[in-house]
C-alpha cells in the first residue's frame, strides 16, 4: 500500500524538499514500471487531458491544461514566443529627421511598436525584395513638426504650453494604404495597438518625416516580431498536511505561506488548519524556515497540470 | 494559442512531406552510423531545434518498441538537432519516427479543438452573465 502510494507519488508529483527538489523528469515511459501501461494511446491521452478558461480579455490570457507532459507544454511555449508571426515596421525610409534622436535609434524604436494587424492575411516577403507589394507589406507615415506657440503666456515654462507638436506619439502614424488594401481594410483597422505611445520629443524647428514598410516576421528572427510580451506555465501546487497541526501552530502555518492558501477553521474550539487553495501559492518555501512545522508539511507540485498566467 | 498550434502542425507536416520526397531543401537527413544495421538510425533535421526535439524525443520514448531515443543540438546558435533512434529489432528505426509524426500531429489538433472549446464556452459563460466580452 505505501509502496504503491509511493510509486504513484513519483509519477505525478515533483516533490520540493528542503535542499532540492525530487522526481523533476518525467518517468512514465513504457518499461519503467510493471504493471502500468504506459504506450501512447491517443484515445487515452483524449480522455484525461482538457483546457479551461481561467479568466480571458484584451490583454491577457489565464487558463490550465490538464494531462499533457513537459516536453509538449514546453514546445507550445516556446513557439509561442519565437514562432508566431506578427507584423512590424522592418525598414524606415527618412525624409527628414531634424530632431534629436538619432535615426537609427528611432527607427529602432518605431520596430518594437505593436501593429494592429491579422498576419494570417499577409504573406512573408521574399529575399531581397526591395519594394514591397500589397500582399506583404503595410505602409505607415509619420510626419511632425513642432512650432512656438505663438498664444503662450511670457513666462510660462511649461513645454505642453510652450511648443506644439512637441510630443510624437503613436497617433500621429498614418495608414497608407497600397493596391487594394483600402478595400480589403475598412479605416481605422490597420494601425498602432496604442495611440499614447512616445516615440520622440521634438523643439521648434525640428522635423521628422519618415516611411514604415511593415513585414510579417517570426520572434525568431527579431523579438519585435514575437506577439506575447510574456507566456509562461507554472505546475498547480499540491500542499499536504502529513499531521494535524492545531493552536497556535495553525496560525502559524498559515503565515508561511501564500495569503488564502491555508485556512484555519474552529472546530470543536480548537483551530485546526486546512489546506484552503493551493493553486494561489507562489512557493516560497519558507515553511522550511520553521523547524517546527516543516515536518508537517509535504510541498509538491502536480506533474501534469498547467497554469498558464 | 490556436495560431501555435497550427504551427506545430505545419512543422511536422512539413517533416513529413520532405521525408515522402527524400530531400527538400535538405529539411531532413537520414544518417546510418557505420557498423549498424537498419534498427538504428540517426537523423539531422535543418532549421529545428528544442521545440521539435524534445517533443518527438518524448512521443518516440513512449513506444514500447523503441530501445533508445535521444536528441541533441550541435552548437547553441546553429540551427540543427541530431535525433537517435535504435529500435528493440522488431521494427526498422524509421518507422516510430514517421508513425510518431503522425501522433504528434493529432495531439496537435486534438489541442487546438479543445482550446478552440474552451475560448468559446467562456465567451458564452461571460456573455450570459452579461459582461462585456471583446
Amino acid at each position: 500500500m505505501a509502496a504503491a502510494q509511493a510509486v504513484e507519488e513519483m509519477r505525478s508529483r515533483v516533490v520540493l524538499g528542503e535542499f532540492g527538489v525530487r522526481n523533476v523528469h518525467t518517468t512514465d515511459f513504457p518499461g519503467n514500471y510493471s504493471g502500468y501501461d504506459d504506450a501512447w494511446d491517443q484515445e487515452r491521452f483524449e480522455k484525461n487531458f482538457r483546457v479551461d478558461v481561467v479568466h480571458m480579455d484584451e490583454n491577457s490570457l489565464e487558463f490550465d491544461m490538464v494531462g499533457i507532459d513537459a516536453a509538449i507544454a514546453n514546445a507550445f511555449r516556446r513557439i509561442l514566443l519565437a514562432e508566431v508571426p506578427t507584423m512590424a515596421v522592418e525598414k524606415v525610409l527618412v525624409y527628414n529627421n531634424t530632431s534629436i534622436v538619432q535615426d537609427e535609434i528611432l527607427a529602432h524604436r518605431l520596430g518594437l511598436i505593436p501593429i494592429l494587424a491579422d498576419p494570417r492575411l499577409f504573406e512573408y516577403r521574399n529575399q531581397g525584395d526591395e519594394e514591397g507589394t500589397e500582399i506583404d507589406t503595410l505602409q505607415f507615415r509619420l510626419q511632425v513638426r513642432c512650432t512656438r506657440n505663438p498664444h503662450a503666456a511670457k513666462d510660462s515654462s511649461d513645454p505642453n504650453e510652450l511648443y506644439m507638436n512637441h510630443k510624437v506619439y503613436t497617433r500621429h502614424m498614418t495608414w497608407i494604404p497600397l493596391g487594394n488594401q483600402a478595400d480589403l481594410f475598412p479605416e481605422g483597422t490597420i494601425r498602432p495597438v496604442h495611440d499614447d505611445i512616445l516615440i520622440a520629443q521634438l523643439r521648434p524647428g525640428q522635423e521628422i518625416d519618415l516611411l514604415m514598410h511593415c513585414v510579417k516576421g517570426i520572434g525568431k528572427d527579431h523579438a519585435k516580431f514575437s506577439p506575447v510580451a510574456t507566456a509562461s506555465y507554472r505546475l498547480l501546487p499540491d500542499i499536504t498536511l502529513l499531521e494535524p497541526v492545531e493552536g497556535e501552530a495553525a496560525e502559524e502555518l498559515s503565515r508561511c505561506f501564500s495569503p488564502g492558501v491555508i485556512e484555519v477553521q474552529e472546530v470543536q474550539g480548537k483551530k485546526v488548519a486546512r489546506v484552503a487553495n493551493p493553486r494561489l501559492d507562489t512557493f516560497s518555501r519558507e515553511i522550511f524556515r520553521n523547524e517546527k512545522l516543516k515536518k508537517a508539511v509535504r510541498l509538491a507540485r502536480v506533474r501534469d497540470h498547467y497554469i498558464w498566467p | 494559442m490556436m495560431e501555435e498550434d497550427q504551427e506545430l502542425e505545419r512543422k511536422i507536416s512539413g517533416l513529413k512531406t520532405s521525408m515522402a520526397e527524400g530531400e527538400r531543401k535538405t529539411a531532413l537527413e537520414m544518417v546510418q552510423p557505420a557498423g549498424t544495421d537498419r534498427y538504428c538510425v540517426k537523423f539531422v533535421l535543418h532549421k529545428e531545434d528544442h521545440i521539435l526535439g524534445n517533443s518527438l524525443r518524448y512521443m518516440i520514448k513512449k513506444n514500447p518498441e523503441v530501445e533508445f531515443c535521444g536528441y541533441t543540438t550541435t552548437h547553441p546558435s546553429g540551427n540543427k538537432i541530431n535525433l537517435r533512434i535504435q529500435t528493440r529489432g522488431a521494427l526498422p528505426a524509421v518507422k516510430p519516427f514517421q508513425r510518431v509524426l503522425n501522433e504528434l500531429m493529432n495531439v496537435c489538433q486534438h489541442v487546438l479543438d479543445k482550446f478552440e472549446a474552451s475560448i468559446k464556452n467562456y465567451k458564452n459563460q461571460k456573455a450570459s452573465r452579461n459582461e462585456p466580452t471583446f
